[in-house]
């Protein structure tokens, strides 16, 4: 179980800083979704926690320990990351994409045991992606691709997970099941969540906390009822009066074009 | 635990191309020993192939075959042609060996072992070489070999200074300032042999490359550099695997991708060098059988660079074979071979299999 944490962290790319002064906390068994809109630094949130690139102030925690000074094969056993649909070599067959998940688990002389197929074939089924297993990549869709690479994720056996975009290319079919899935494990091993998400419905259904961030800071975060408000929506995304409460589960929905018909009082 | 049929057969397949690409390692292995002893028995003094091998066997140890051959012919084949065989074995795995890990490395199909330098550095310093007075050779090496590995390394370590940006080391980056310097290098190099004089022929055929010189002590010179960095590099092929991927999914994966480019670098270029400065810029082989490599074998680096090695070591004998027997007693360029022989091979297995190979 680890936490991982920002303080007071500004990321930026040459002289163009992208978030300032942020501070962040995502808990074990707590699946947290950084919501915004395009540009607003989502992707950039995730890269700096899994150290691709580096703060240029500020520190970044994973369990406690600053991230600068965690050697990559050890950060790479904590922390798995699902990139935005990625380009990925053509010669290479699914179960071998989904194969390198182990590749921080192995040392330099040793070669994947039956034990690490074993977990590859586990996960490809979880994920059920095992039909695709001796495809080549560049013949399967951008969604295939997606679940591979949550397959990957899970064959990384981290305590941490990120997930930048994980359901763009899904059918909303397989959105539900890919996200049933990380919640469910979130919950029962007690994982570190953190996904950043377009679709601000599947946000507030799925996390337990959302962070909306906006022109470089965190405008507001809480549980998806105190984020997802017609005010934050109207001042970050500049769509007016459309969140209403979904009729099963209470949660905030957004739905556009229908604020006609909106009861007064929300 | 799964029992899916799917999933097993997905690792069944995986194992089954493991398989057969070890069959295919143990074959090669065999071919090579086979076309060594055939190429050391063919030349313009006829030695039958029993002969050669009864040769070579007695020169083994634990083995002992009384002689049943002159001297001479004995002569002909330890210290002329095998020698000239094995240098001709190294240099053709090394520069396969450093073109695979070029490509792998900078995840682009052109790439070749002279991508960055090494070769217009080499030919700079083996023409300032030539054009020195001849007093200035250090006997046992010569200074042309030395000249031109110390061009070699100087070329891409001036490079690798131009790429690097902060701490980080961006392959195009890379990639374009070795093509600036090779252009640079290349002018002053063409500058240089237009105004060698009756030097002119002597540079031009070491520049697209001869084995005629081979001896034992530049095997021993050689060899190290070749089997120490392909060891390396060979060590690090399943990093190399996760680096098709891309830089930042390699770092997500825990690779550490500074440290393994220099390393590689460093590996690939010191064989390129060391096999560079004793026979000239020999083209094509770097470029052409790795990817002959993938073709047949696929893309997995733990096979595609043993598979290299072997595959460079066999052609470039069979190359050097060709160019010293078809128009003897005259010798063809090894470049000139390794191209025309080459080229329509692996254009041949380009039309056979048409998938994606990169």
């Amino acid at each position: 179980m680890i936490e991982l944490e920002m303080r007071n962290v500004t990321l930026g790319y040459d002289h163009h800083p992208v978030l300032e002064d942020i501070s962040l906390k995502a808990s074990p068994g707590e699946m947290v979704g950084l919501i915004g809109p395009n540009g607003s630094g989502k992707s950039t949130v995730i890269k700096a926690l899994s150290h691709v690139i580096n703060p240029r102030s500020g520190k970044i925690l994973v369990d406690g320990r600053n991230i600068a000074r965690i050697p990559r094969r050890e950060l790479a056993c904590l922390v798995g990351v699902v990139p935005q649909l990625p380009l990925l070599p053509s010669t290479v067959t699914a179960f071998e994409i989904v194969l390198m998940g182990r590749n921080p688990h192995l040392g330099l002389f040793q070669s994947e045991s039956y034990r690490d197929w074993a977990i590859a074939r586990q996960a490809m089924e979880q994920t059920g992606t095992e039909p695709l297993a001796n495809r080549r990549v560049n013949e399967l869709s951008g969604g295939e691709i997606q679940c591979l690479l949550i397959a990957r994720v899970l064959v990384q056996e981290t305590q941490a997970i990120l997930l930048d975009e994980p359901t763009a290319n899904l059918d909303i079919g397989r959105q539900v099941e890919v996200l049933d899935l990380i919640k469910n494990l979130c919950r029962e091993n007690k994982l570190t969540v953190l996904a950043a998400l377009h679709d601000l419905n599947l946000a507030a259904q799925y996390c337990d906390r959302l962070l909306l961030i906006n022109e470089g800071h965190i405008h507001v975060q809480g549980t998806p009822a105190e984020v997802i408000t017609d005010k934050n929506i109207k001042q970050v995304y500049g769509a007016e009066n459309c969140v209403y409460t979904h009729p099963v589960n209470g949660l905030p929905t957004v739905l556009l074009g229908a604020h006609r018909n909106k009861p007064t009082g929300r | 635990m799964s029992s899916n049929p799917a999933a097993v057969e997905a690792s069944g397949t995986y194992l089954s191309g493991r398989r057969m690409r070890i069959y295919s390692l143990l074959g090669l292995c065999a071919a090579l020993i086979v076309v060594a002893a055939v190429a050391t028995s063919i030349g313009s003094v006829k030695i039958p192939l029993l002969t050669t091998f009864r040769i070579l066997l007695d020169k083994l140890p634990f083995v002992d075959i009384s002689p049943t051959w002159p001297s001479t012919i004995a002569t002909i084949v330890l210290e002329i042609r095998l020698p000239r065989v094995i240098l001709a074995g190294l240099v053709g795995a090394a520069l396969a060996t450093a073109g695979a890990t070029y490509q792998g490395l900078f995840r682009n199909p052109l790439a070749d072992p002279y991508l960055i330098g090494v070769a217009q550095g080499a030919s700079l310093g083996a023409v300032v070489g030539f054009l020195l007075p001849t007093a200035w050779n250090i006997s046992g090496i010569g200074i042309i070999p030395l000249l031109a590995f110390i061009g070699a390394l100087l070329a891409t370590v001036i490079v690798y200074a131009l790429a690097r940006v902060g701490k980080t080391l961006p392959v195009t980056t890379l990639i374009l300032s070795g093509v600036a310097l090779s252009a640079l290098l290349g002018s002053i190099v063409s500058y240089l042999i237009i105004s060698s004089g009756e030097k002119m022929h002597g540079i031009i055929f070491w520049l697209m490359g001869s084995f005629s010189m081979s001896q034992w002590s530049e095997i021993k010179i050689v060899l190290p550099y070749v089997a120490v960095g392909t060891a390396v590099i060979i060590i690090f092929a399943r990093l190399l695997n996760v680096m098709q991927l891309d830089e930042e999914q390699a770092q997500q994966l825990g690779v550490n991708v500074e440290r393994l480019k220099l390393i590689l670098l460093a590996a690939a270029t010191l064989i390129t060098a060391a096999a560079v400065s004793f026979v000239g810029t020999i083209g094509f082989v770097g470029i052409i059988i790795p990817h002959a490599v993938r073709l047949i074998w696929g893309a997995d680096h733990r096979f595609l660079l043993p598979l290299s090695v072997l595959t460079g070591a066999i052609f470039m004998i069979l190359a050097d074979l060709v160019s010293r027997t078809v128009l003897s007693p005259t010798e063809i360029p090894i470049g000139v071979i390794t191209a025309i022989c080459g080229a329509p091979f692996f254009l041949y297995l380009l039309r056979r299999r048409k998938k994606a190979i990169f």
